[in-house]
C-alpha cells in the first residue's frame, strides 16, 4: 500500500475545488489529485500514492544521485586496471 | 519509466554491491520498516546477493498486515449491512477476519467495492444518496493524506452517507516500540521511503540519537535500496548513529508541508493496536472530534467483537522481526496466499506472501 509510482503530469484541469492531473505511468493513463503537490506543472514527474501525487520528483537530486554512483563505478574500474596492469608486470 | 529504469541499471547495483562487501567487516542486522521494500529486495533478488554477514530483518510496515482483527471483524459486519456500500484499497478484501473476509461478505450478497482513490468513494457516496458509503480508511502516513482529503471532501460537500472505518498507523511510535524492547536484534533501520516523503524525517533524529543507531531513509527500486544499506552500513562500521537520506530525489527534510497540514486538520494521534503487536501509544491517527460525524465506527455501532486469531499463525513474531515466514510451521502448508492463515500471507506488502512468492519460484524453478 505505501508503493509510490513516478508518474508524468499530462494535463491539470480543476475539478470542484480540488486541482486534478492526467498522468502517465509509462503508457496507462490515470485520474490522480495535485493537491499536494500546488508547484507542479504539466511535464513535472511526481510521486503518486492510491491517486494522490505526494511528491515532485527531483530532477537534480536524482541526476546527482547518478553520477555519485556512476564516479564511484570509475573509481573501481581504474584501480580494477591498475591491479590488472601490476599483474601483468 | 524515467526514475525507475535507470534505478535497476545492473552495472550500478554491481558497484554498489561490490562498495557494500568492501565496507563490511563483521556481521550487522538492518530492518526494512516497509513491507514494499520486503517485497522489492526478495523480488530483485537483492537479498541473496548481499553479503551474508548481513541480516535483513522485516518490518512491520504493511498496514494490511496490522490492521487489528476487532477492526476486520467491524469491516465485515459493516460490509454485511444491506444499506451500505463498503469501499477498500483491493488487498483488504482477501485479509482474514475471525471467521471470513471481504471476498466472502461480498460472495453472500454484500455491496463490497475495490476503489484506487479514496476521492473515488466521495463520488460514490455523491451518486448513491440513498445509500451508506463507508471507506476502509488504512495504512502510514502515505496513505493518510488521501484519506483526509476524502473526509475533508466529505465534510465540504456536507454528504451526510459517507464515513470512514480508520485504522491508521504511523511509523516513528513503531520503530521506537522495536528498539525499546528486550529482544530487539536491530541496529540499523532503513526508513520508508514514502512515508518520508509525506512526514520528512525530522522525527527520526531524536530516535536515533536516543537509542544510537542509524536511521536511513531508502526508496523502492535496486539501486535505492542498496544505497540505504550501503549508507547504514559506513555508519555501523565508523560507530555513527544519524539520520541520512538516500532517496533524495522524492523525499525532502520537511517532507510535503501541503499533506501534513490536511493530515493533522482531520487526523489526531491516538494509541492504537497493531494485529500482532499489540497496542503501542501514540502509533496512530484516529478523526478529530470534528470530524466524528463521519466515524463508521459511530454511525454502525457493531456491538462487542469477540476475535479469534488462527492458533498456527505466528504473525506477531515476523511482524517484530523475531522469526522469518519459513520457522512458522503453517508456512506454505496450511497457509498459503490462497489459503492465508494471516494477514502478512495476503498482503501484497505482506513478509510471508513476499517469502512464498519469490523464494517458492526459486525452488521451484
Amino acid at each position: 500500500m505505501c508503493l509510490g509510482i513516478p508518474a508524468k503530469i499530462v494535463e491539470i484541469y480543476p475539478q470542484g475545488d480540488l486541482k486534478m492531473a492526467k498522468v502517465d505511468f509509462g503508457g496507462v493513463m490515470k485520474e490522480v489529485c495535485l493537491e499536494y503537490v500546488p508547484e507542479a506543472k504539466v511535464g513535472d514527474y511526481c510521486l503518486i500514492h492510491v491517486g494522490f501525487a505526494i511528491s515532485l520528483m527531483d530532477e537534480e537530486e536524482a541526476q546527482e544521485t547518478l553520477k555519485l554512483i556512476g564516479e564511484v563505478a570509475a573509481i573501481e574500474d581504474e584501480l580494477a586496471s591498475e591491479a590488472g596492469s601490476d599483474e601483468v608486470r | 519509466m524515467k526514475y525507475v529504469d535507470e534505478y535497476r541499471d545492473p552495472i550500478k547495483v554491481r558497484t554498489l554491491l561490490d562498495e557494500i562487501g568492501a565496507s563490511l567487516t563483521r556481521p550487522w542486522v538492518l530492518m526494512e520498516i516497509c513491507g514494499g521494500q520486503t517485497h522489492a529486495f526478495l523480488h530483485h533478488g537483492l537479498d541473496e546477493m548481499l553479503p551474508s554477514q548481513l541480516e535483513l530483518v522485516h518490518g512491520p510496515g504493511c498496514p494490511v498486515c496490522v490492521t487489528p482483527l476487532e477492526q476486520i471483524d467491524r469491516a465485515l459486519e459493516i460490509a454485511a449491512r444491506p444499506e451500505v456500500i463498503f469501499t477498500s484499497y483491493g488487498d483488504m478484501l482477501r485479509v482474514p477476519g475471525s471467521t471470513r473476509d471481504l471476498f466472502a461478505v461480498r460472495a453472500a450478497g454484500g455491496d463490497v467495492r475495490v476503489v484506487y482513490s479514496p476521492l473515488e468513494a466521495v463520488t460514490l457516496a455523491e451518486g448513491h444518496p440513498e445509500r451508506q458509503v463507508v471507506f476502509f480508511a488504512i495504512g502510514f502516513e502515505t496513505t493518510a493524506p488521501a484519506n483526509a482529503m476524502a473526509v475533508l471532501q466529505a465534510h465540504q460537500k456536507g454528504l451526510k452517507n459517507f464515513s470512514v472505518l480508520v485504522s491508521h498507523v504511523r511509523v516513528p511510535p513503531a520503530i521506537e516500540a522495536i528498539l525499546g524492547s528486550s529482544s530487539n536484534r536491530v541496529q540499523a533501520f532503513l526508513a520508508a521511503g514514502h512515508v518520508c516523503a509525506v512526514m520528512g524525517y525530522h522525527e527520526y533524529p531524536p530516535i536515533a540519537q536516543k537509542y544510537r543507531v542509524p536511521i536511513v531513509v531508502t526508496g523502492f527500486e535496486p539501486v535505492d535500496l542498496l544505497r540505504g544499506v550501503l549508507a547504514a552500513v559506513r555508519q555501523l562500521e565508523a560507530g555513527r548513529f544519524e539520520v541520512e537520506n538516500a532517496y533524495e530525489r522524492a523525499v525532502t527534510f520537511e517532507g510535503n508541508r501541503p499533506a501534513q497540514a490536511v493530515i493533522q486538520r482531520v487526523f489526531q494521534p491516538v494509541d492504537r493496536k497493531w494485529r500482532g503487536i499489540g497496542v503501542i501509544p501514540q502509533s496512530g491517527w484516529g478523526l478529530r472530534p470534528e470530524f466524528d460525524e463521519f466515524d463508521a465506527e459511530k454511525r454502525f455501532p457493531v456491538g462487542q467483537i469477540q476475535t479469534q486469531e488462527s492458533p498456527l499463525c505466528i504473525a506477531g513474531e515476523i511482524l517484530q522481526g523475531l522469526k522469518k515466514p519459513p520457522q512458522c510451521s503453517a508456512y506454505g502448508v496450511q497457509c498459503t496466499p490462497q489459503t492465508p492463515l494471516g494477514a502478512p500471507m495476503v498482503s501484497a506488502e505482506g513478509a510471508c506472501a513476499a517469502y512464498y512468492r519469490y523464494h517458492r519460484q526459486v525452488e521451484n524453478d
